[in-house]
């Protein structure tokens, strides 16, 4: 008993030392080091005037606001990035993943094609291809691209008209309170069909609902929408630019494609092998059993290929958020950009900052990882 | 009547000269792609916003009438059952070809027939397309990065030498395979390393920040290949140890790394790592970043073992233990050739992985093969031919990932079918 | 079990040991970068990814520049061969984190002398030697010939982790111009997007304006406009708490700058060790003990001049000849009516 207990706790006890030591050692180096430059160790920098501008913000902020909120701005650019790469990923890899299964021997073959080519170059390579040699070949402003004169494609960026409303409260709480009844129609849908195997047109109703409700207040005249079109205008004679609506800057847009056309191959690859995982049987029963193919995908093979899809792509979006630091590469002001690379050389506070900055991260990481496990523990079977 | 009837719901009696019918309306759908997107000539004379709409809506009907169950003709029936399947199929269909039609003679245009290949300057691409004069100049360089040119041929024989030993490793009988590969990993870096580096047997030294293009790429994913792969092996059996200390440091190691991106550990590596370490020690900024991402791929490397190893059945840990071997003895001869077996396409993608992270490595300043491009790209006598670079590195990329993995996928075949 | 222990204790000595030897090996000497270059043999610098006549490898990787100069003039003094450098490549961003970690221990990257650089960042800027302003630089085409043609709504490249980052604010700010900055990592890439059209101008040093004109695709068509909106003192730098090292890049440089001012260059250096005057003596090494002082040989400054030439040499050869900047302006001689003096090497 006794050797065995000495048996489990020595290496434990090496183990242990050993770490310490490791830490220690570079922990001391470290200390020595900056003692010896006389560096300090600290985060009172944040709350300093960071004394530079940002091209792109999602938040207010000019260059008199302190680092702590050109972080906040950099993080919401991450986020604003990998939330959009993440949305168009998943629809592009459903997209392809199905096209992949499809019988038709063309569509099958262009997205194998698809899934190779965009999965077998580098990411970086990607991102440089779409922002130094496909959006540089986008016309200057005189020269737009337009359509429907309300949006412009230049080489300085994509203009969309912005929306202007007013009383847009009215408006959000009851398009919230149409989703609210929306979703007790759902439940009444599934009871009816559960209880009464009636099947009851939910989709449409609560379609018809969320039209009925939101478009209530135009209807009355409280809620008003207009457009603010991009015009453009002389910046001298000859240089001309959009002022008004909505600028996308190309910086977003090509880190967009680079991100979600890259990862959309390998969330393909998931759905694929998903699908492929629900048994013939299930799909033959189901259409056997009168559904449409649609109704078959819809209810009984996607729910459960989800299942087999979602762990391999939790991890996708997790990469997709870690790559989305890239950005750093080409202009995007994400948070390496403006955090670890503005911030970081004003103060010149690296370990300060690289820490927060690999916490950020880790933080999106393991919140991301949450988020998804709950889901897939929700969509688990159920044994009743 | 029934002669519309005919013609809106097609019949078996009338098939014949329906098939021909739609037949010659999908010809002249694509002909019209074809003329307009190859020569300009506008058969149709649709407008140039919906130029492909016309064609589409013949192409629809003409599908639409020779979808028949059985035809005579060996030809429409094949195109009915892979290309014309049903109306949405029919329009997927055609929709691809008009998207190949239109963009396939666009891209081999600029590719090869309106590009220049032969040439010493920018001058000698007088075509509308590509330059590959760019590349042909530059070749050395992106393959030797500003490694000197009178000691290239070290370059050359260390990769030789790799691939001579890989092919005997194939060609070898069981009996020395194992010494082979025990070579591999664990004498040929460096020997490698000394040959390409220099300062040993009378080969000048050279500096590790002239290294780079392609070569530079290959160093640093074999590197990293060889050593990410026992510490994954060792964190996912730490990550499965029963002792707790090990265990949870395992874990928190292994999703620390897995949390951060790259490039802020490369900017750790590259610029912050001398400040841990005491004045008198330097590393090697290539070994440095060399180090970083053989630590941020073998904790993607140990989930990868660590699903091969939560996969085998109990019994067989059981039953290595029943015979009385150790903890070591057993992962060592039982439990780890059956789990990495298992999980070889997860390894193989793993690998993959790493080698598409190196470009990564250009932003702290080394310049492998994207970083040689870069440069390129930027010399003031070859400005403009980004594009030329990217595709050309794209495609060295391509094949090297296209082959590692067909490579994997032919491997879990053959061992798959040997269980 | 007894042997498992016996390790550890090994294991235990070895890592005090470490540790001891650790504090000793920082508190014996008297400059830890001096050592550390002698026995490495060679000057560890940092320099910028390619700015033609400030520092620019050529297709084989050799490195030339103003600031290459200072960084080889290091080495001809501690080494006595200009060869022995290490050149790093750094961005704007990384420049300060890899002088302060060590990663170089020169940075002549054209880096700006400012207040808070000096006490904040822990550097110390030994001198300057190259004095620059910041201006704007716009395609001719678009008409504007000063920068009272700048309107709402413009947008500008340049490069991050800048004074030219914060110069811009305060100059449109004070202005009451909207402006969207664009601010790249890497210089050629703010060259790109800018000639690519991306922005309509582009700002940074004037000096940098003209050198990276040279990489765009039609030179002329770009203007620099006449306007100066900011000092921008260009010097190397060093850590600070090593002060021997100091003096050695501070003295490497004004030596050079010293030996223009009283006529030496690399070709007559050797005959003037038997000159008259005792200043030019004393930089050719023939008399005094000035290289003893500052912990080197006393050959020290001729190796310098011989090897790397005087500043005006290293100017000519660098950003005169390559059409940059062929007048010296500021950055002549005090004698000739520049800003150049420096304190004298006695």
């Amino acid at each position: 008993m006794n050797l065995k207990a000495l048996k489990r706790l020595a290496p434990q006890l090496i183990a242990v030392f050993l770490i310490i030591a490791v830490i220690g050692y570079f922990w001391n180096n470290t200390r020595l080091n900056m003692e010896y430059l006389g560096m300090e160790f600290g985060y009172d920098f944040l709350s300093k005037a960071a004394s530079f501008d940002i091209q792109f913000s999602l938040i207010d902020y000019d260059g008199s606001s302190p680092y702590f909120r050109a972080y906040l701005v950099g993080l919401l650019n991450t986020i604003l990035v990998s939330v959009l790469g993440i949305i168009f990923a998943t629809l592009i890899g459903l997209f392809i993943g199905v096209s992949r299964l499809s019988p038709n021997y063309l569509v099958s073959k262009l997205a194998e094609v698809y899934i190779e080519v965009f999965r077998n170059i580098p990411l970086l390579l990607q991102l440089f291809f779409w922002y130094f040699a496909v959006l540089r070949t986008l016309p200057l402003p005189e020269n737009a691209i337009s359509f429907g004169q309300s949006i412009f494609i230049t080489i300085k960026g994509i203009y969309v008209p912005k929306f202007i409303w007013t009383n847009f409260n009215f408006f959000i709480i009851s398009f919230i309170l149409a989703i609210i009844v929306s979703f007790f129609i759902f439940s009444y849908a599934k009871k009816q069909r559960e209880n009464y195997g009636k099947h009851f047109p939910a989709f449409w109703v609560s379609l018809g609902t969320i039209i009925l409700f939101s478009g209530s207040g135009f209807l009355f005249g409280i809620v008003n929408l207009t457009f603010e079109y991009p015009e453009i205008y002389n910046l001298t004679e000859t240089v001309f630019n959009y002022r008004g609506g909505v600028t996308i800057i190309p910086e977003l847009l090509s880190l967009l494609f680079a991100l979600s056309l890259y990862t959309s191959t390998f969330i393909a690859e998931n759905v694929r092998a998903g699908i492929l995982g629900v048994g013939k049987g299930q799909k033959e029963a189901s259409s056997s059993l009168g559904l449409t193919p649609a109704q078959t995908l819809r209810l009984v093979v996607l729910p459960q290929a989800l299942r087999i899809i979602i762990p391999p792509t939790t991890n996708q979006y997790l990469n997709l958020t870690k790559n989305s630091s890239l950005a750093a590469a080409i202009a995007y002001p994400d948070l390496v950009l403006v955090f670890a690379g503005t911030a970081l050389n004003q103060t010149g506070r690296a370990i300060e900052i690289i820490t927060i900055t690999m916490g950020t991260y880790l933080t999106l990481s393991i919140l991301i990882s949450i988020f998804m496990n709950w889901y897939n523990k929700r969509i688990e079977i159920k044994e009743k | 009547m029934n002669y519309l009837d005919n013609i809106i719901k097609p019949k078996q009696a009338n098939q014949n000269t329906l098939v021909i019918f739609g037949s010659i309306l999908i010809l002249i759908s694509f002909l019209d792609v074809v003329l307009l997107s190859v020569f300009d000539i506008n058969l149709t004379g649709s407008s140039k916003g919906i130029s492909f709409f016309l064609p589409l809506l013949l192409g629809f009907i003409g599908m639409y009438y020779i979808r028949f169950d059985h035809t005579n003709f060996p030809l429409i029936n094949r195109f009915n059952k892979s290309l014309n399947i049903d109306w949405l199929n029919s329009i997927f269909t055609l929709l691809s070809i008009f998207v190949l039609l239109k963009f396939v003679p666009l891209i081999l245009n600029w590719l090869i027939f309106d590009a220049n290949f032969i040439g010493t300057a920018k001058e000698d691409c007088t075509g509308g397309g590509a330059c590959w004069v760019f590349i042909n100049v530059w070749l050395k360089r992106f393959v030797y990065g500003l490694y000197p040119d009178s000691e290239t041929w070290r370059i050359n024989l260390a990769f030789i030498l790799l691939f001579v030993t890989i092919g005997a490793s194939y060609l070898a009988k069981p009996k020395f395979k194992k010494y082979i590969i025990l070579f591999l990993l664990f004498v040929f870096p460096f020997i490698g390393l000394s040959l390409i580096s220099g300062d040993v047997g009378g080969l000048v030294y050279v500096e590790t920040n002239v290294w780079g293009g392609l070569a530079l790429t290959l160093i640093v994913s074999i590197f990293a290949i060889i050593f990410c792969f026992p510490i994954g092996v060792m964190l996912a059996m730490g990550r499965r140890s029963e002792l707790p200390v090990v265990k949870y440091f395992s874990v928190g190691f292994i999703e620390l790394w897995r949390g951060v991106p790259l490039i802020t550990v490369l900017f750790m590596a590259a610029n912050m790592f001398p400040l841990f370490l005491p004045e008198d020690v330097f590393l090697d900024k290539l070994i440095r970043c060399i180090i970083g991402i053989i630590l941020f791929e073998a904790a993607y490397m140990a989930e990868v073992v660590r699903g091969g190893l939560q996969s085998l059945p109990k019994g067989q840990y059981e039953a290595a233990k029943s015979l009385g071997m150790g903890y070591w003895r057993m992962h060592l001869f039982v439990i780890l050739p059956q789990a990495l077996k298992i999980v070889i396409p997860g390894i193989a993608n793993t690998f993959i992985a790493l080698f598409k992270d190196t470009p990564l490595i250009f932003i702290v300043g080394l310049l492998e093969l994207l970083g040689m491009i870069d440069l390129a790209k930027t010399n003031p006598k070859w400005l403009g031919f980004a594009a030329e670079g990217y595709v050309f590195a794209a495609l060295v990329y391509f094949v090297f990932c296209y082959s590692m993995s067909r490579y994997s996928q032919k491997l879990e075949k053959r061992l798959s079918t040997e269980r | 079990m007894i042997k498992s222990l016996k390790k550890f204790s090994i294991f235990l000595a070895s890592v005090a040991l470490l540790v001891g030897l650790q504090s000793e090996a920082f508190a014996a000497k008297k400059s830890r970068t001096l050592s550390k270059t002698i026995k490495q043999d060679h000057v560890k610098c940092g320099v910028s990814q390619g700015l033609p006549g400030f520092s620019n490898a050529d297709a084989a990787g050799n490195w030339t520049g103003i600031d290459v100069d200072v960084c080889r003039a290091v080495a001809a003094a501690v080494l006595g061969d200009s060869g022995k450098v290490k050149f790093t490549p750094l961005t704007a961003k990384e420049r300060f984190t890899a002088l302060s970690s060590g990663e170089v221990d020169v940075l002549a990257r054209n880096t700006t002398w400012t207040l808070s650089r000096d006490a904040d960042l822990n550097l110390t800027f030994v001198g300057v030697n190259f004095y620059d302003g910041q201006g704007f630089m716009v395609r001719k085409s678009s008409g504007i010939t000063s920068t009272n043609g700048f309107k709402n709504g413009i947008s500008v490249c340049t490069n991050t982790g800048t004074t030219t980052e914060l110069n811009m604010r305060d100059f449109f700010n004070s202005k009451k111009i909207s402006y969207e900055p664009v601010a790249f990592e890497k210089a050629d890439e703010v060259v790109q997007a800018y000639d690519a059209g991306r922005c309509d101008t582009y700002t940074t040093d004037k000096s940098g304006l003209a050198a990276q004109r040279t990489k765009m695709k039609n030179p002329d068509e770009h203007i620099v406009l006449p306007e100066t909106i900011s000092k921008e003192p260009l010097g190397p730098a060093v850590r600070h708490g090593d002060q021997v090292w100091e003096d050695i890049v501070r003295w490497s440089l004004f030596a050079m700058i010293e030996a223009e001012e009283y006529g030496i260059t690399s070709a007559n250096a050797d005959s003037l060790k038997t000159s008259e005057n005792p200043q030019i003596k004393r930089l050719v090494g023939s008399e005094g003990e000035l290289g003893t002082l500052l912990g080197l040989g006393n050959d020290w400054s001729l190796n310098i001049i011989k090897q790397v030439g005087n500043y005006g040499e290293s100017y000519k050869r660098n950003i005169a000849d390559t059409g940059i900047l062929p007048a010296r302006g500021p950055n002549a001689l005090w004698t000739n009516g520049g800003l150049l003096y420096v304190a004298p090497a006695r």
